[in-house]
């Protein structure tokens, strides 16, 4: 119990992740929380990632985190610049009127 | 016996966090407690040795992407309390699929054990932390062999900028701009003109 091995740690991740799906399907009506649940499950995936690192005694999965964390980042940005423009034009955010596009 | 401690706080305090950030009432609270996981899980690395991934995890996610989400909630006017409805609906499909794929995630972890050949095939060992520090050993590798890889990361953190800048800009009609261009090359003959006004009657 007082050895904190990696077991451990990918406890905490697998936590962390199941909470984001589960967000995701818990707030059908708000994006922004959507995409939140989305940086919680990378965030799950990273501590996965440099966990591994720690155990295996590798680095390239602390440099794999680090290109995840780009990749998070950008997808932050671009997904909040489609939710204010979406905004803009339909002044609500919900994500069961998206739809609208299809056809 | 401190780092049991330590790993336990900082790891109930980040699931604690995630937990919250999915159920507030609020979105703004959302983000906060998106802070208090980030925060916690950098303290995680700091306990796994990372502490490069540790500083920019607190630098990236708590001083750029989630301040960036708190000024999408607070610019955007949204009705919170309509927001919420819907929300018992989703319930029972969300913590069934949920309940599914964490004893899905308990039974591969639970059953799985390193392969013998797995700790001898890494590709960059990490060198002695008492010679080399995490960031320094993470930079010799990230500038040689992944040199490709982070130019790329680069590229997509351009054109994601780019992409946000395009998306959100927009033409606005009835602004009146300086354009410099057209004020130098006005002439005197266009813009000045001389009229002879007849006494007592004006223009």
């Amino acid at each position: 119990m007082l050895e904190i091995g990696l077991g451990h740690y990918l406890t905490v991740a697998a936590i962390l992740f199941t909470t984001g799906i589960f967000g995701i399907f818990l707030n059908r009506k708000n994006v922004i929380i959507i995409l939140m649940s989305v940086e919680l499950m990378l965030l799950a995936v990273n501590i996965n990632f440099v966990a591994f690192s720690a155990e295996l005694n590798d680095l390239v999965g602390q440099v794999f985190a680090v290109f995840i964390l780009t990749v998070a980042a950008a997808e932050a940005a671009i997904g909040l610049a489609i939710l204010v423009i979406y905004f803009r034009n339909r002044g609500t955010i919900a994500v069961e009127d998206i739809n609208m596009m299809k056809g | 016996m401190i780092e049991a401690l330590a790993f336990y706080m900082f790891a109930a305090v980040t699931v604690a966090s995630g937990v919250l950030v999915i159920s507030a009432r609020n979105p703004v609270h959302s983000v906060l407690f998106l802070i208090l996981a980030f925060f916690n899980s950098a303290g995680l690395f700091v306990l796994l040795g990372a502490e490069f991934l540790a500083m920019i995890l607190v630098v990236v996610y708590v001083g750029a992407v989630a301040v960036l989400f708190m000024f999408v909630v607070m610019m955007l006017d949204i009705n919170f309390v309509e927001m919420r409805q819907g929300f018992l609906q989703y319930l029972p499909i969300g913590g069934v699929i949920g309940l599914i794929l964490l004893v899905e995630l308990a039974v591969v972890v639970g059953g799985w054990q390193l392969g013998p050949a797995i700790s001898a095939a890494g590709v960059a060992a990490t060198p002695d932390v008492a010679q080399v520090t995490n960031t320094q050993a993470l930079g010799q590798l990230l500038y040689t062999h992944y040199i490709y890889l982070f130019q790329a990361a680069g590229m997509v953190l351009l054109v994601a900028m780019v992409g946000a800048i395009v998306l959100t800009h927009r033409k606005r009609t009835g602004v009146k701009k300086q354009v410099i261009a057209d004020q130098l090359a006005r002439r005197a003959e266009e813009s000045v003109k001389l009229v002879k006004v007849d006494t007592g009657k004006g223009i």
